[in-house]
């Protein structure tokens, strides 16, 4: 670890590991108190990528959690009673009894979107809040998460590539913890690194170390900086080890000791303490005041949570459709010109100009030279491309006419490689 | 095949003109682009060719790049984008250049995008459309009728137009609708049909059957394409004598339980008429409705003429014997006349 944080922002990282801890142990009790209807999953020594990532998020942008991300809520500013109600299902949770876990989110206000079970169908979601927030002139990054068994999916694929194609300012947490439920990952997917899996879209991936939270600050820092800035989505593999089963019931007896004990040595928030104390950030008086904040807020939290009632049961046939106005003022928040998207200025002419392909009008029926980057053009269709709208230029770039050069340059890339085989 | 006005028209007064169903769609899509730049169309083609059937022709140059979005081959990102497009308060449409790859976003539509407002309060305002149905040799992947799978999803609407009329006044209430609203195009009325729309703006309401034809002997319950068919049908049954009232239900989810009832306790028989594949169709859903809420008033078996229970097949003999005709409509609604 190296130091380049501010001390607060040093301490608000332990703060909110240690909170995220101190909010599973909890319902871990709660559990066993028969107080959590369905079932709990835990972060325990995942602390450091929930609240490493979402920390690098500001105010304005979008996440959407999954089962395992408690922490980033947690720094998204949810307060603990909603994850504690949630899981005990209760009527003044966010989903007031219709769902449990982390599966809710605030469109309004802290801008997350919730997860539901079917894992990798967050990324295209979020790739579409990415891409609003582009249109909307609101220089929002999106940020999602998935593990290694989700990278699996068909939604991680079609998502990725989507928000490639349209260089979506969107940050993908690929969260290797080694396990599919009782798969390792190493019978799931043939690569070393899952980040390679960035390589077939052509964008950027980093590799991080998950078990360190200022690395996985930093990192994920840099990407959202790059994803805001215009540079496309870019997927962070962070390297860690879950250290509980799939859920509480597993008691996850197909881990091998020594990796288990690996792992447990390298307990994020123990390492984080440790270079605390080296950097003399944190002393045992801080640490304690740190551990009372905590245990007074939980323990409120707690009692508010214990004391919400159950949903009345007439509720489970409400709110299937939003009903309009009344229910919801739906209203984009335009961050830009209307004028910029709307008549006459987002009028453009419909033309691929795709060097080394020929270029053509699909919907008018114009002739266009085409062919195919490998194989050799025609004399007379070389000949035509010369002439047209693109003055026979190098297959370097290619632009569509009026477009956005920024959404362009993943395909250019691709294109051009292929037409100069 | 019958020709029908849209009703809710003034019958063809001079401010109207006739346009064909796909002109209905397409004007549908410009206007309200036009009104609310919140709208956006995504889909495979859209943009540049204008769309496989050219239902968004014109569009790309009027709006631009970043209304309209010429997207990869991805069911499921186009779908689960526009879910998060429309969580910023985006109207997003998105096409399935044919509806039979509507259910390679399955998950996406009945597990996120349907189940939202329900669970966590979140509107999603998304019009998913696209080319449906059969009678034009299209195969079993260019035919399909999905409407039903979707139909047993809470939290989405269903809406199957049969006039241009009502596709442009549908397709402009689903986009301005808080909820995701799934909108069939029958493919083979895109051409065929051509009806009247009045000049301005209208929209028609979502969930509202309509009478297309009045009747006293017995009802007959239709939509899409079944509806002209239908409509056919019930011309040869007055030759002989058999008044049928023909209902043309529009909007499949939410159904309009009250209009299907107010006919049927008038003419107390009642025959449904669907292409979509017997088991499981909306036919089977009526005659339960039909059981609880009309069982003293009905005169017959509830009957249904269908597409079979087969995938949709290829050549046009054998197309032919698998749809729904006048002709099988005319000889159920005659067995139904006798009770």
């Amino acid at each position: 670890m190296k130091k380049e944080l501010t001390r607060s922002q040093y301490l608000d990282l332990y703060y909110y590991m240690r909170l995220n801890r101190g909010v599973e142990d909890m319902m871990v009790k709660l559990f066993r108190q028969n107080k959590i209807v369905g079932g709990l999953y835990s972060s325990l020594g995942q602390e450091a990528i929930s609240v490493g990532t979402a920390y690098a998020l500001e105010k304005k942008d979008w996440l959407a959690p999954m089962i395992r991300n408690i922490g980033a809520l947690l720094v998204k500013g949810v307060p603990p009673r909603d994850i504690f109600m949630q899981h005990m299902a209760k009527y003044d949770s966010p989903t007031k009894g219709k769902d449990g876990t982390s599966h809710f989110g605030d469109l309004d206000n802290l801008h997350i979107v919730s997860p539901i079970s079917m894992l990798g169908d967050l990324i295209p979601v979020m790739t579409g809040v990415s891409i609003a927030g582009r249109y909307l002139g609101q220089k929002i990054v999106a940020m999602t998460w998935i593990g290694d068994g989700g990278s699996s999916t068909g939604v991680f694929h079609e998502g990725l590539n989507f928000a490639a194609a349209q260089k979506a300012p969107f940050v993908l947490i690929l969260e290797n913890n080694l396990w599919a439920y009782s798969t390792p990952v190493r019978k799931q997917v043939p690569l070393v690194n899952l980040a390679d899996r960035a390589k077939a879209y052509g964008i950027d991936s980093y590799i991080v170390d998950g078990n360190d939270v200022v690395a996985v600050y930093t990192t994920a820092k840099e990407a959202v900086v790059r994803a805001r800035a215009g540079e496309g989505p870019i997927l962070i593999e962070a390297k860690t080890f879950r250290r509980m089963g799939h859920a509480q019931h597993d008691p996850a007896e197909y881990v091998p000791k020594e990796m288990r004990a690996y792992w447990e040595a390298r307990d994020p928030i123990a390492l984080y303490e440790k270079f605390l104390t080296n950097e003399r950030l944190l002393d045992t008086e801080s640490k304690n005041q740190i551990e009372e904040k905590i245990n007074t807020l939980l323990a409120r939290e707690r009692e508010f949570a214990e004391n919400s009632p159950m949903p009345p049961p007439e509720l489970a046939e409400t709110g299937v459709y939003c009903t309009g106005d009344d229910c919801h003022k739906i209203r984009a928040k335009w961050e830009r010109p209307i004028a910029e998207v709307t008549p006459p200025r987002s009028t453009v002419e419909a033309v691929w100009t795709v060097p080394g392909f020929g270029s053509g009008k699909g919907s008018g029926g114009a002739s266009a030279p085409i062919h195919f980057g490998d194989t050799q053009p025609a004399k007379h269709a070389a000949g035509n491309e010369a002439n047209s709208a693109n003055g026979g230029k190098s297959a370097a770039k290619i632009t569509a006419k009026a477009a956005p050069k920024k959404t362009m340059k993943a395909t250019a890339a691709n294109a051009s490689r292929k037409a100069r085989r | 095949m019958a020709k029908t006005n849209g009703t809710g028209t003034n019958g063809g007064a001079p401010n109207e003109t006739q346009i064909t169903f796909l002109e209905a769609i397409k004007q549908a899509m410009f206007e309200e682009m036009e009104r609310d730049p919140a709208v956006i169309l995504l889909g495979q083609d859209v943009g540049v060719y204008g769309g496989a059937f050219k239902t968004s022709e014109g569009l790309l140059e009027r709006f631009g790049w970043e209304r309209v979005l010429d997207t990869p081959i991805s069911e499921s990102a186009i779908i689960g984008a526009a879910c998060g497009m429309s969580y910023l308060g985006l109207r997003p449409i998105a096409e399935m250049q044919f509806i039979d790859f509507i259910v390679c976003a399955f998950n996406q539509i009945t597990n996120f995008v349907a189940k939202g407002h329900y669970l966590w309060n979140a509107p999603a305002p998304m019009v998913i459309r696209g080319p449906s149905g059969g009678g034009v040799h299209g195969g079993p992947f260019h035919s399909a009728n999905p409407e039903m799978y979707f139909v047993h999803t809470p939290g989405l609407k269903v809406i199957y137009p049969s006039t241009p009329y009502d596709a442009k006044g549908l397709l402009k209430a689903a986009v301005r609708d808080n909820n995701p609203v799934l909108f069939f195009e029958h493919k083979f009325l895109y051409r065929r049909i051509k009806g009247e729309v009045p000049a301005g703006d209208y929209t028609v309401p979502i969930g509202k059957a309509v009478v297309r034809r009045e009747g006293k002997h017995l009802t007959i319950l239709s939509y899409a394409a079944m509806m002209h068919t239908s409509l056919e049908a019930a011309e040869a049954l007055a030759k002989e004598g058999i008044e049928a009232e023909v209902i043309d239900l529009r909007t499949l989810l939410p159904l309009d339980e009250e209009t299907i009832l107010t006919s049927v306790k008038k003419t107390n028989k009642c025959l449904v008429v669907h292409e979509d594949t017997k088991t499981g169709g909306i036919a089977g859903e009526i005659a339960a409705i039909l059981c609880e809420k009309a069982f003293d008033d009905l005169d017959g078996p509830l009957m249904r003429v269908t597409s079979l229970d087969t995938p949709v097949p290829y050549a046009p003999t054998l197309e032919e014997h698998f749809l729904p005709s006048a002709k099988k409509v005319f000889a159920a609604a005659k067995e139904l006349a006798r009770y």
